[in-house]
């Protein structure tokens, strides 16, 4: 098997991944980021729509174009990005996996930052397997990056942000959505997404659910009912509409089969996408070396992404002596503080008080490993 | 209660559009005056998301957020001249100009629109509300994207000034 070897190793060229390199390797540190697909940037090159937040956050600018600014600054820091290529393992000796264009490799890095981004859940009801229901996440990539149009009448469930602009984008693409349903009483996403939906005539149906999908080879339409407060369907109430693809926008929950493999400890929050790797302020995991950034510690946005890759980032190459204590310390002072404004307001709040906890029970977690340390 | 009496709840969280009560207490509405002494920003944002290019957008400083990020956007009439570069500045597309005093007859809507075709000057259109019910006919008097509205259009629409408050973009072109 090939050997590489590297200082920081990255899985995943997503926002986290692509702002922790650039770190890294501006500080001299020696980079390799691990992507399997053809282009790096994950999620951000399928964002088209406008981004939310501050000036430093390039707010107003659509997703694509921070991807392509994010990656230029990555080339020219000098990381070496490895595309098309799988990291399929990650052992306790911190050894990784990678096969590429058929090539079997072992990675050795002296640390590790995990930023593999989330996938999308999946819903099961009468007809879910038949052609047509997709995850909104891959219909958005087939129209954003593919320029492939899933179908012409679309129904989606789920009102997040990731529905609502999901909606949006199709009707862009040139679909019509017939209806967002929604299972809440309330929607999940911003106002203002949803807002651009109604303008354009499509009704949200809030307390609602899928019942059935129906059609002989693929998806010929489908039945929507309303919920009670227990959320069983209310006889009677359903409806149907004529459509060739039904949406699915019911969550996601972060990629962390290799945070599992390696031996991390987890913490369960439900708001993040269920179980995360517990991570200190550094965004180091309960294995040395092994730090985490991005969705994979808990579903947020691509901001806050980005974030946690620069402190992932600076704190690897703090750690290997690339940067002084205080050079590290005034970064990270900055990071946290644009990590805490992003965390704030009606939406961000939630998200702080989670990411408070998962700090808190790593806290917990390396004061009783080092009680059972001490009694040994 | 089930969840489908919902259904029938006003504000933004329940049916993605503003109600009236909401609104009224948005800073970042105008007054009913102002909005009949010429073109003045409209901004219906009425939850306190992190977010704040439209302060930056405005030449004018008529548009506060401050310090804190999720504070509503504060509007201060005097200082907007209704230039409009805060509508394509807007993430949330939530921003219109309104002009209740174009003619005797007429007002103005000029609000942010990212389809194609993109309507032509001079065209009848299908003005339609927040709920994207068509309420009137509108005449389409200019569409502007320049390279610094980043691919949103910009359209100015004249309709019957009865509609002003209601009328806030139009419906899609057939392509
Ligand atoms: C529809 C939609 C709309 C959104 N809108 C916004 C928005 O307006 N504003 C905002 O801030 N955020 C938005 N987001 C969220 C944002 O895109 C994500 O939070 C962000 O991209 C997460 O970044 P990441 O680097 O953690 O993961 P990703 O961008 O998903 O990157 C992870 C990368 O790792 C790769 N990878 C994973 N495992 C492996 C492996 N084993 N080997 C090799 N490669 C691997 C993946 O293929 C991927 O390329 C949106 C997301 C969606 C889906």
């Amino acid at each position: 098997m090939k050997e590489l070897t590297a200082d920081v190793a990255i899985v995943g060229a997503g926002s986290a991944g692509l702002c922790a390199a650039y770190q890294a390797a501006t500080a001299g540190a020696d980079v390799l980021v691990i992507d399997e697909n053809k282009r790096p940037g994950g999620q951000l090159f399928k964002q088209i729509h406008k981004f939310f937040g501050s000036k430093e956050h390039q707010a107003g600018t659509r997703g694509y174009v921070i991807g392509e600014q994010l990656l230029q600054k990555v080339e020219e820091s000098g990381a070496r990005v490895m595309l098309d290529s799988l990291v399929y393992g990650l052992l306790p000796d911190k050894s990784m996996g990678v096969i590429s264009n058929g090539v079997n490799y072992s990675v050795k890095a002296k640390k590790i930052i995990i930023a593999a981004g989330a996938k999308e859940n999946y819903m099961a009801f009468p007809g879910s397997t038949l052609p047509g229901v997709m995850g909104a996440g891959a219909a958005q990539t087939m129209v954003n990056v593919n320029r492939v149009l899933p179908g012409q009448k679309i129904l989606m469930v789920g009102s997040g942000n990731v529905g609502l602009i999901v909606s949006y984008q199709l009707m862009q693409a040139g679909a019509e959505v017939v209806g967002i349903v929604e299972g809440a009483p309330r929607i999940g996403g911003y106002g203002v997404h949803a807002g651009k939906i109604r303008r354009a005539g499509v009704p949200i149906y809030v307390g609602h659910t899928i019942k059935r999908v129906f059609g002989k080879e693929e998806v010929e339409g489908v039945e929507i009912a309303a919920l009670d407060e227990k959320w069983n369907m209310i006889p009677g109430t359903e409806k149907a509409f004529e459509v060739d693809t039904v949406c699915l926008a019911v969550g996601l929950n972060p990629m962390t089969e290799l945070v599992w493999m390696v031996g991390c400890e987890f913490d369960f929050i439900p708001q993040f996408g269920g179980h995360v790797p517990l991570h200190d302020a550094n965004m180091e995991t309960t294995v040395k070396g092994v730090y985490v950034a991005g969705d994979v510690t808990g579903v947020e946005e691509a901001s806050s992404a980005m974030e946690e890759g620069n402190m992932a980032g600076v704190a690897a190459v703090e750690a290997l002596g690339y940067l002084t204590r205080e050079e590290a310390q005034k970064k990270k002072d900055e990071i946290r503080s644009r990590l805490d404004t992003l965390r704030s307001g009606v939406f961000g709040e939630g998200r702080r008080k989670n990411k408070e906890k998962q700090i808190a029970d790593m806290e917990t977690y390396k004061e009783q490993y080092k009680e059972a340390a001490d009694h040994e | 209660m089930s969840n489908t009496e919902n259904n029938t709840k006003e504000g933004i969280i329940y049916t993605g559009v503003p109600s009236k009560a909401e609104l009224a207490a948005a800073p970042g509405v105008p007054s009913e005056e102002r909005m009949c002494q010429g073109r003045v920003a409209c901004i219906e944002c009425v939850q306190g998301i992190p977010c704040n290019p439209c302060e930056g957008a405005c030449k004018f400083g008529a548009i506060t957020i401050g310090d804190e990020i999720t504070n509503l956007p504060h509007i201060d009439e005097e200082k907007c001249t209704g230039c409009g570069m805060c509508v394509a500045a807007c993430p949330g597309l939530a921003i219109t100009i309104v002009n209740k005093a174009f003619n005797q007859k007429e007002a103005t809507v000029d609000f942010p629109f990212e389809y194609i075709p993109l309507p032509e000057v001079g065209d009848e259109v299908d003005a339609v509300s927040r709920m994207g019910e068509v309420l009137c006919k509108g005449r389409i008097l200019s569409v502007k994207k320049p390279k610094s509205y980043a691919g949103t259009a910009v359209v100015s629409m004249a309709i019957p000034q009865e509609f002003a408050d209601e009328v806030r973009n139009m419906k899609r072109l057939p392509r």
